[in-house]
């Protein structure tokens, strides 16, 4: 009689580490940013902030901050989009033609972690420096002018946000890549399917589980990503998580800085959802 | 039904859970916020201060905290992790808001910062019996700043300028007036400036004709205008802190704003430091006690002891800012012959008169103010 009782309790007990990291690092830190984002803006932090369900917030802050809104979809997307191309070629190649060297190359595309992500930034800093290599180079092409520099512009912000987030795209497609059954190709051949024909007849729609995945962790992230453009791009391109930040720490106008918080969450959730429906989907994640 | 009805309740309970939030004020009063002194069995002092801004220990010759620590016993742990005035407000915001300790016995914010937490009762007030240097021999300039006239609170650590710099490597032609960093073609998108809102809107409405003291609305608004303009027009390449040194002598910057002692501190000899013809920004770093620091004596020990003149010298000396010490020049002349006459150290009269200060502002100014120059700066 004891079995079934013990049983009920079990899955409720191993829910409660995961269900209690949520409440405090989660659910507490939503409601406090909710309630953040509808304080009356003329308080302060030094004589305080009064909640006061200030709906005006949200149109306060539309108003003066849309285009960095915008501009960081826009950012996250062409990084996405980038890291995709480029991650699928490399996902393709380690998980067909790796062979023997499989691990390897998985361990390679994981090592840039092994240092950490701000001087992996600091050192685009170097790489696209006024007189460095890369600048220079183009520059003698003519591919840029002679006065024009790459740092602390969008391109280096995009380069930066590419570079920083391709491991997550890599993993993913790479795990729904290695589980493709390479005789369903080989029957795509037999059957005249020429190799683009077989390709996204075959292999394209069996990957689509790690496509979705791998752009929902790149695009996620970096539209609320900051960091890059600190330190790689200029004060005219900022995107909206330095906007957040600078409202919360220098202005000191939490009432701003929630609800930008709460609107860059409530914009990736709808777009996710949206990609997710396109994408038939909904299984998957 | 009844998920319509527990679906109800949670949004209600939700609505009430918002309700109850909401930040309250940051005043405290020092009185109650004092620890006991534990300095006389407790021999450890911690500090934090800007990078680059000490002496760096040596084998030849011991530098001014080593001799510190071996005449009164006491173990320093210095820190330098203040960056930005604004950001280390936002570190200590939520401890000395509530009345409870930083751990630190002492940190090191420039004026208009300094003011902001004695205004709000943070800091700690000096034994002046403790520190009978400071009031013997701190410069007349510093002695009396309008918000704490008496230096009941505070200690200037070291005074500075800001002014230009440029790296004579890459530009052919200097550059002799701020003006110039905001409508010379040949520095586009080659130009910081400092996020430091006081000496980048001062330096900016001085080279408009305003007076950074005493300046209107109006005048404010027509500096932002000119640093909105530039800064979407691609002239401005980047606002910066203490960081914009790297970014000179690389040549990504061939002009910038720039801290006096930077420049000649940064180890580059050709990055030049040059005095604005409109004038230059003054302002000073103070060491400030906070609330619940329990080594107050061993803070008091340190300031006493870096306003003896000739540690002020040794300092200024390697520091290169302005030495807010009296007797310190005397002190010089043995220490470092060609420091005597350096007017980044001792400024002189001639010099003082074409520095100015920025204007004191009103609680409610400052956020507008500050958002607005943020909304341009981007931190």
């Amino acid at each position: 009689m004891a079995r079934p009782g013990r049983n009920r309790y079990t899955g409720y007990l191993l829910l409660a580490p995961g269900a209690l990291w949520l409440a405090a690092f989660f659910v507490i830190p939503f409601y406090s940013l909710v309630s953040a984002s509808l304080f009356d803006p003329n308080g302060s932090v030094l004589t305080g902030y009064k909640m006061t369900f200030h709906v005006a917030n949200f149109a306060t802050v539309i108003r003066v901050y849309h285009s960095e809104l915008f501009r960081s979809l826009w950012y996250a997307g062409l990084a996405t989009l980038i890291c995709l191309v480029i991650g699928y070629v490399l996902a393709y190649a380690i998980a067909f033609k790796g062979g023997r060297w499989r691990n390897l190359l998985l361990v390679l595309v994981i090592a840039p972690f092994f240092t950490s992500f701000l001087l992996r930034t600091l050192s685009w800093k170097l790489i696209l420096s006024d007189h460095g290599f890369v600048v220079s180079t183009l520059q003698n092409l003519h591919l840029i002018g002679s006065n024009q520099h790459l740092l602390n512009t969008w391109f280096a912000v995009v380069a930066g946000i590419v570079y920083n987030f391709l491991p997550f795209m890599v993993l993913p497609l790479y795990a729904s890549l290695e589980k493709i059954d390479g005789r369903l190709v080989e029957a795509a051949n037999d059957l005249y399917a020429s190799p683009f024909t077989a390709f996204f007849k075959v292999t394209w729609p069996l990957s689509l589980p790690g496509v979705v995945a791998g752009t929902l962790l790149t695009f996620i992230p970096s539209a609320g990503d900051y960091i890059n453009q600190t330190l790689l791009g200029s004060p005219g391109g900022r995107m909206v998580g330095n906007v957040i930040q600078s409202l919360f720490t220098t202005t000191q106008d939490y009432a701003g800085a929630g609800a930008l918080s709460v609107i860059l969450m409530v914009v990736i959730i709808g777009l996710v959802l949206v990609y997710i429906r396109k994408a038939g989907t909904e299984e998957l994640i | 039904m009844i998920k319509g009805g527990a679906g109800a309740v949670f949004g209600l309970g939700s609505l009430e859970v918002l309700r109850l939030l909401g930040t309250s004020s940051l005043r405290q009063n020092p009185a109650d916020c004092k620890a006991t002194d534990v300095s006389a069995h407790d021999k450890t002092f911690v500090i934090s201060n800007w990078p680059l801004y000490i002496d760096p220990d040596s084998k030849k010759n011991p530098s001014t905290l080593q001799t510190f620590e071996q005449t009164t016993g006491i173990k320093v742990s210095y820190t330098d992790d203040v960056n930005d005035n604004e950001e280390f407000f936002a570190k200590v915001k939520n401890q000395l808001g509530s009345c409870q300790s930083t751990q630190r016995d002492m940190f090191v914010l420039t004026d208009w910062m300094a003011a902001r937490m004695i205004d709000v009762g943070w800091i700690q007030p000096l034994d002046p019996a403790k520190v009978p240097n400071l009031h013997a021999n701190i410069i007349d300039s510093l002695a009396k700043p309008s918000w704490d006239p008496q230096r009941r609170y505070s200690a200037p650590w070291q005074s500075g300028l800001t002014g230009l710099a440029y790296n004579k490597k890459y530009l052919k032609k200097p550059v002799k007036a701020y003006g110039e960093l905001l409508s010379r073609q040949d520095l586009h998108g080659k130009v910081t400036m400092l996020t430091e809102l006081r000496d980048t809107m001062g330096l900016i409405m001085l080279s408009q004709g305003a007076d950074p003291a005493n300046f209107t609305d109006h005048q404010w608004q027509k500096a932002m205008d000119a640093v909105t303009k530039a800064t979407n027009d691609g002239q401005i390449r980047r606002f910066t802190g203490n960081d914009y040194v790297q970014d000179l002598s690389a040549g990504n910057v061939l002009a910038c704003e720039a801290w006096s002692g930077d420049i000649a501190n940064a180890g580059d000899p050709n990055l030049v430091f040059v005095p604005p013809e409109e004038g230059l920004m003054i302002w000073a770093d103070n060491m400030l006690v906070p609330n619940l620091a329990t080594r107050k004596s061993n803070a008091e020990a340190w300031i006493n002891y870096y306003y003896d003149p000739v540690v002020a010298a040794r300092l200024a000396d390697y520091n290169q800012y302005i030495c807010p010490v009296k007797g310190a020049q005397k002190a010089m002349e043995k220490i470092d012959p060609g420091n005597v006459d350096n007017p980044l150290i001792f400024p002189t009269p001639e010099t003082l008169a074409t520095t100015h200060r920025f204007m004191a502002l009103q609680e409610y100014q400052t956020r507008e103010y500050e958002r607005q120059f943020s909304d341009v700066t981007g931190v």
